[in-house]
């Protein structure tokens, strides 16, 4: 079995062996794959990049080359067609965070999100002192060539989620390394540099 | 052994046994002309059939004693996609074919003539009847994939639907689940070119010793048409002149006319293509609908196929558009089937799965890893 990051080995543990999950922005689909061996679930991935499409089929893994801004999730799979809905580090670069956000909780029962922290304390330092648009480790990109269209913090998310109705039923912070500090257990919007997330409806 | 460097000679099948055709026909006897490139394994796990397009043949790879290499060989051979050095790859002409398979022109045992317009007509399930009929002679169990494109992929969703025991994989490419409005209008004008030709005779103008040479190839042109995409037209001859300057009269005075009636004139002389095939095909293209019998709703009709699947279509083809694969893909995840879906970025729109193309290529080539590695699997799980 091959070293996965600690970023995906938090998501391991908020899934159950077994169940269907969707992975959305799936790359070479090194998460599925660990997740079939070491879960047993079942499922589908959905790339976009054709290059990485080729290495997830590589891998042995059933993924289908899809646009995540064209609702195509809603089109292909009926609601609550899988237990999870996956998407790391990906909710920031599509068209429409918000609606997708809708559309995995539609085709999902729950969903399990990641992305960078817009809050950590050095993009605010950036800022303030330097008053131009963060570049770090996480975020190596300049503001005209980034694919990063929608940073928010963890606060933005959290907000978004509520104006859903959507319940956060699992949250934990990283930083780069994809660790875990107790700093960003007390601070997480200054401290924590990747957000993740097992978010789902509301029952009411 | 170098690439290519083996000359192919195509066998033949002989069968006794009638084929019940879907039109209610019966064909007493027939034979199929097959090409096979590599060898079959011991347990015969190892077999890959390919199913041709409208206008193709059994040559899908090497070359054959003309030195003419098969039309699908930039993706079958050795140390391609589908390496024939692992997989033992068959490809039959299409019953009602006229490359050798019983098609118009061959003798009707039942009148001594040839049989023209009196050939039965024919669907992609009488293909798959058939080409079954070939499996079991081959000593195949199952496939290890059925792969096709455009009509050869329908007839690759076919099998899957009919024969679902009979194959592990299933490459359905630039194809469609059946033909739309559009797709039979042009099939319909085409006919009607070579119908209405003086030469066609009702169909027999062997008998008349002719051939309706101006009708094939007014239907080639207009096939051909749906082939490309505009914007490859466009880049490829734009609005060329074959003269300096335009000379006002009827003919080929843009290089985009006279390259139409060469592949018109190529397909109905020096190919040869028989006319009557050629309105059979079509036929079959039009009729060709699955899911019309599983009150069509495409869900259903795939329930039971058990093969995993690759779809691939190409982003500028507008015959049988990636809107028309997603359907396919769609019908297999409701499903909860074993798929994946590759769309590949190509200008060269329906052509696109004959040409080369990286990202194709890195997408077959990974897909039939997994084909390959299952062969594998189940050799080593004989031996245990």
């Amino acid at each position: 079995m091959s070293s996965i990051s600690p970023e995906f080995k938090l998501i391991s543990d908020w899934i159950k062996p077994n169940s269907r999950v969707l992975d959305l922005g799936c790359g070479d689909a090194k998460l599925l794959k660990h997740l079939i061996d070491t879960h047993k679930i079942t499922g589908y991935g959905m790339e976009l990049d054709s290059n990485k499409n080729i290495e997830a089929m590589e891998a042995g893994i059933n993924v289908i080359q899809s646009n995540l801004n064209n609702h195509d999730i809603c089109h292909y799979f009926d609601e609550d067609s899988f237990d999870y809905v996956i998407m790391t580090q990906a909710l920031q670069v599509v068209t429409r965070p918000d609606e997708l956000l809708d559309d995995m909780l539609t085709v999902g029962k729950q969903s399990i999100i990641t992305f960078p922290n817009f809050g950590h304390w050095r993009m605010r330092a950036q800022l303030i002192f330097k008053g131009r648009m963060p570049e770090t480790d996480t975020l190596p990109y300049h503001w005209y060539d980034t694919p990063n269209i929608h940073m928010c913090t963890f606060n933005d998310f959290e907000d978004l989620c509520e104006e859903k109705g959507i319940e956060v039923v699992e949250r934990a912070v990283v930083n780069s390394e994809h660790r875990s500090t107790l700093g960003m257990k007390i601070a997480p919007n200054w401290l924590g540099e990747v957000a993740l997330y097992k978010v789902q409806k509301k029952t009411s | 052994m170098s690439e290519n460097s083996t000359v192919t000679t195509p066998q033949f099948l002989k069968v006794d046994s009638p084929l019940n055709m879907v039109s209610g026909a019966v064909l007493p006897e027939y034979e199929l002309i097959y090409e096979t490139y590599g060898e079959l394994n011991a347990d015969a796990s190892n077999a890959i059939l390919i199913c041709h397009a409208l206008s193709g043949d059994h040559h899908v790879a090497g070359v054959d004693k003309d030195g003419k290499p098969g039309w699908w060989s930039g993706y079958i051979g050795p140390g391609k996609p589908v390496d024939t050095d692992e997989f033992f790859v068959v490809c039959s002409n299409n019953l009602g074919g006229c490359r050798g398979s019983t098609g118009p022109t061959s003798i009707n045992p039942d009148t001594g003539k040839v049989y023209g317009p009196d050939f039965p007509m024919v669907t992609c399930r009488d293909w798959v009847n058939s080409q079954n009929e070939l499996r079991k002679h081959l000593g195949i169990d199952q496939w290890a994939a059925l792969i096709g494109g455009s009509m050869g992929g329908m007839q690759v969703l076919q099998w899957a639907i009919d024969y679902p025991d009979k194959l592990r994989h299933a490459l359905v490419i630039a194809a469609a689940p059946k033909l739309s409005a559009q797709n039979i209008a042009f099939n319909e004008v085409a006919r009607q070119a070579i119908m209405s030709d003086p030469d066609f005779h009702d169909g027999r103008y062997i008998e008349n010793n002719t051939t309706p040479k101006q009708g094939l190839g007014l239907a080639r042109m207009l096939g051909h048409l749906t082939y490309l995409s505009d914007d490859m037209m466009g880049t490829k001859f734009g609005r060329e002149l074959r003269e300096d300057k335009l000379q006002y009269n009827y003919g080929a005075e843009f290089q985009v006319e006279s390259y139409l009636r060469y592949q018109g004139e190529k397909f109905a002389t020096k190919q040869n293509f028989d006319a009557n095939t050629y309105l059979l095909m079509t036929k079959a293209l039009d009729y060709f609908d699955p899911a019309a019998d599983f009150d069509h709703d495409l869900t259903k009709t795939l329930a039971n196929a058990t093969a995993k699947f690759l779809v691939v279509s190409f982003t500028t083809d507008w015959r049988f558009s990636p809107e028309r694969s997603h359907e396919i893909v769609k019908a297999l995840l409701d499903n909860d089937a074993n798929v994946s879906y590759a769309e590949i970025e190509s200008k060269h729109g329906h052509d696109a799965f004959l040409l080369p193309n990286e990202h194709y290529e890195g997408v077959f080539r990974a897909y039939m890893q997994r084909v390959k590695s299952e062969i594998h699997t189940s050799e080593n799980g004989d031996q245990s």
